[in-house]
């Protein structure tokens, strides 16, 4: 493989990597405030791709449209934690599992039985579908476009995390949920701020990948949501930098390994996996390594 | 062993059970008894399932992938060779699966130990840690032998499948093996390991500070169901006589989820139980795919609206009605216990 | 000396909870461990029991070191625990939580409890024989099929000490056993206590805060405050003890 090739994969991946970033960080910090896999977060990806699509193919223009996305998935976000999650704080972990699987199942025939399942196109304007030239390379813009702005939107998170009060709260809550309570801090509310920030990422990391690979179908969110929680694993549960980290991490090799070795290009989606393996073998609180499960004594 | 009055009734129940199954098979027409070999599969299925969701309270993905399993090696036992040199097409079959021969039971429970063993494995890195990494792992799990199964047509015929396998299952096979099933579950759950999964399920760090290796009692749950879960998958494949790899989904261990939690998360009786009433259910409420007709407006045929109704029941039941028809009690409990 | 606690530490991120504890307790002894609120005598029972791992220092049992040994380890090595906040089996009876303790004792084999084997049979019937004569001692026999919560919070703190003395326990380690319960169900409490640990050989170290009850039960109390020793001697002593007065600022007519 030559250089250029080499470099146009090497950017492929870091493309791939930040749409993983921006839905691990949601699953990252849904798990390190609630200890709960929102089986259905890769589901809210889906659905920002899918208001995204309809709002644009209805006309509205395409950034009006992202943000009606960011939108719509940030009310299905808090609407599923109001709904289906607030009520069983205090039941056993498995209930909460259980109803998670039974929202993402939901969504996705629930889209499916809206819009049906044959793929369809997502039309990207043209100042995104712009090709440009480094050199002998030839990428999209949109691959320099979804790295700077998963980065920007890491920055911001961050900032909110450690800067303000809202993310004290957040990091709070991730070490225990009743002693924050009795600190007169509205544990609702911070977890509803979680659930729509974790819901916004994912229709913006939808919207990229609806824009990369121009097709969306009710089931996409799934491969790509088990995925970005492994990638999550990877960073080390709990940590958004290391979500961040982890999908980078997952994005890159599945591009460049496949690349270097096209013989296990079936296998690309299996990557993920594996990675989750060895992290539970190796070192379970991943990259950033935040124990949070230590036992309560 | 003092004989009690229970085992009067168990051994009554089993005599009927045996007497439906040769009834059945020798008296219903084929279409029911279509249905009742997937029911008695399906309890199968179900009642391994319980066995690490219910009795040890560890959530789970895992029955699509090992039914898939057990489906692919029971199938690779059965075919004669001439029908697998045919049947691949992609490629020409690799030597270890022209030699594999096996009758039915054989194949069976060599089905019912592959996946037994797989998920052994699965259990060291899963069970180790502390948090609730098997159900995506097992979700996981799925896809890979889905994966595996199409990038690998000189084991699996890729995305072909395998057809032409020998129909063996009948009543007697998938009857036979639910009632072992059954026996089997309750054998554990009345003894120290079903004590000590449910100790697990209740509260893994008192059970600990009882004595109790809780990753033992977690994998033995574990491979338990995954064993019965290949050999209800050998069975499935026997009475379908072909499968693919895009047969096995998240479909099949949603539905088995749904069941569980039906009848009751921890009761085996509840399990089957549950298996008839959304596996009758199911059939019908198919309607609801179809174009419906309602006070003169038709709504179009929406495949899969079903299957929201459905995830909307799950959520639903985990809201109110958590517990199921059975809660964790066995139908011979219900009755017995009266002192809460 | 049964138990030794050898120069433990145990520091939490930035939070010193044990600092440089030394203390040993003697075979057959009723040991206290008292001290106002967070000053780490619960810590203190989950680097015994294993649960947490000290981060400096050493506890031997039995002459030997059990730092860093697992939990399910450590019980088979004879030291068993209750909980501060009950923590029985909610889904099962009485009976069933006792029989959890005995989980190592019954000694047959996964394929035997599934083939009903003689073994399992004969396993089981010694060993709810031997649950039961436990619960006789308890005088809670008649509840032995109620299911664990259906109980009075007195009876459940005794099925929890029952629960662990099935694990055949050498050194028992009870976390505020007389929490929650009036003066009568206290009184009912050391009086079984005392019973046990004589018919049973056993050596009991206790985290309490009712000072009756220690008095009443202890030969020995260790004091702590903020994770350090302040007075190791009688009970009696301990009360006229001025830095222990202190640490407590009086408040000793709790009970």
């Amino acid at each position: 493989m030559d250089f250029s090739t080499f470099m146009q994969q090497m950017v492929n991946g870091i493309s791939l990597g930040s749409m993983y970033a921006l839905i691990a960080i949601g699953y990252t910090m849904v798990y390190g405030v609630l200890r709960l896999i929102n089986f259905a977060h890769g589901d809210i990806m889906m659905v920002g791709a899918f208001i995204a699509y309809f709002a644009h193919a209805n006309g509205v223009p395409f950034g009006v449209s992202v943000v009606i996305a960011i939108l719509g998935a940030i009310i299905v976000g808090i609407l599923t934690d109001k709904i289906a999650y607030k009520p069983l704080r205090e039941a056993p972990k498995i209930s909460l599992l259980i109803t998670a699987i039974g929202i993402s199942f939901f969504l996705e025939n629930l889209f499916n039985v809206l819009f049906g399942g044959i793929p369809r196109a997502f039309a990207a304007p043209a100042y995104l579908t712009k090709v440009i030239k480094l050199g002998s390379v030839m990428m999209p813009v949109t691959v320099f476009i979804i790295p700077i702005v998963t980065l920007l939107i890491l920055v911001i998170i961050l900032w909110i995390l450690y800067r303000t009060k809202y993310g004290m709260a957040i990091r709070a809550l991730a070490f225990d949920i009743p002693t924050v309570k009795l600190m007169g801090i509205n544990a609702d509310f911070i977890i509803m701020i979680v659930f729509a920030m974790g819901s916004g990422l994912a229709a913006i990391g939808g919207v990229f990948y609806a824009v990369s690979y121009p097709s969306i179908d009710p089931l996409m969110g799934i491969i790509v949501g088990l995925k970005a929680f492994a990638a999550a694993v990877l960073g080390g549960i709990g940590s958004v930098a290391g979500a961040v980290i982890g999908g980078f991490i997952l994005g890159f090799t599945e591009i460049v390994v496949v690349a270097s070795m096209p013989e296990l290009g079936g296998y690309k989606d299996a990557f993920a996996f594996i990675f989750l393996i060895l992290v539970l073998l190796f070192k379970p609180t991943g990259i950033m390594g935040q124990d949070l499960d230590r036992s309560r004594f | 062993m003092v004989i009690e009055k229970k085992h009067f009734i168990q051994l009554f129940l089993f005599v009927v059970s045996i007497w439906f199954i040769w009834f059945a098979q020798n008296h219903f027409d084929p279409y029911t008894v279509s249905i009742l070999n997937n029911i008695a599969i399906f309890a199968i299925l179900a009642l391994s399932y319980n066995m690490i969701n219910g009795i040890a309270g560890q959530f789970s993905l895992e029955p699509n992938g090992f039914v898939a399993i057990g489906a692919y090696i029971t199938a690779l036992f059965l075919i004669p060779t001439d029908t697998k040199i045919d049947m691949f097409a992609l490629v020409d079959p690799a030597p270890s699966v022209l030699a594999m021969h096996l009758s039915f039971l054989p194949a069976l429970i060599m089905s019912g130990i592959v996946a037994a063993a797989l998920a052994f494995i699965l259990s060291v890195p899963v069970f180790r840690v502390r948090g609730d990494y098997l159900a995506i792992v097992t979700l996981g799990f799925g896809f890979i032998i889905r994966i595996f199964a199409m990038n690998n047509p000189k084991y699996t015929n890729g995305a072909m499948g395998l057809n032409d396998i020998p129909s063996v299952t009948n009543l007697y096979w998938s009857g036979f093996i639910a009632i072992i099933a059954f026996v089997v579950m309750i054998n554990i759950i009345y003894s120290k390991f079903g004590r000590a999964m449910k100790a697990v399920r209740d509260d893994e760090d008192a059970a600990t500070a009882m004595g109790v290796n809780t990753f033992w009692m977690k994998t033995y749950a574990f491979m338990t169901s995954a064993f019965f879960e290949g050999v209800g998958g050998g069975l499935m494949a026997s009475l379908l006589t072909t499968i693919s790899p895009n047969q096995f989904t998240f479909l099949l261990t949603f539905q088995l989820l749904i069941i569980i939690v039906l009848g009751g998360l921890g009761s085996m009786s509840g399990a089957i139980l549950g298996t008839i009433l959304v596996m009758g259910g199911s059939e019908w409420l198919r309607f609801l795919d179809q174009d419906m007709d309602i006070f003169g407006y038709h709504t179009g045929a929406h495949p899969g609206l079903r299957m929201v109704v459905f995830a909307i029941l799950l959520v639903v039941m985990m809201l109110f009605a958590r517990k199921g028809l059975f809660g964790d009690k066995e139908l011979t409990e219900i009755f017995k216990r009266t002192k809460k | 000396m049964i138990l030794e606690i050898k120069n433990v530490t145990m520091r939490f991120g930035g939070v010193t909870a044990i600092d440089n504890l030394s203390f040993g307790v003697k075979s057959g002894e009723i040991f206290g461990l008292i001290g106002p609120n967070g000053a780490g005598k619960t810590t203190i029972f989950n680097i015994i029991t294993g649960n947490y791992q000290q981060t400096e220092g050493d506890v031997h049992f039995l002459s030997e070191s059990i730092s860093g040994l697992k939990p399910n380890i450590i019980v088979q090595k004879g030291i068993a625990r209750t909980f501060q906040n009950i923590r029985l089996f909610k889904s099962m009876t009485v009976l069933e939580n006792v029989l959890i303790g005995f989980h190592n004792q019954m000694n047959y084999t996964f394929f035997e409890a599934v083939l009903r084997l003689p073994r399992y049979f004969s396993n089981e019937k010694r060993v709810k024989n031997a649950a039961m004569e436990i619960l006789e001692r308890f005088g809670i026999a008649e509840y032995a099929d109620y299911n664990a919560t259906a109980l009075s919070y007195g009876n459940q703190r005794k099925v929890e000490i029952a629960r662990a003395l099935a694990t055949e326990p050498k050194l028992l380690l009870l976390d505020e056993p007389a929490a929650g319960m009036n003066p009568n169900e206290t009184q009912d409490l050391s009086n079984i206590i005392k019973t046990i640990k004589e018919e049973y050989g056993l050596t009991i170290l206790l985290i309490e805060h009712d000072m009756k009850f220690v008095n009443n039960m202890c030969d020995k109390v260790l004091v702590l405050d903020y994770g350090e020793e302040i007075f190791e001697g009688k009970p009696a002593d301990a009360i006229v003890d001025e830095k222990v007065v202190a640490a407590y600022l009086g408040d000793f007519t709790h009970a």
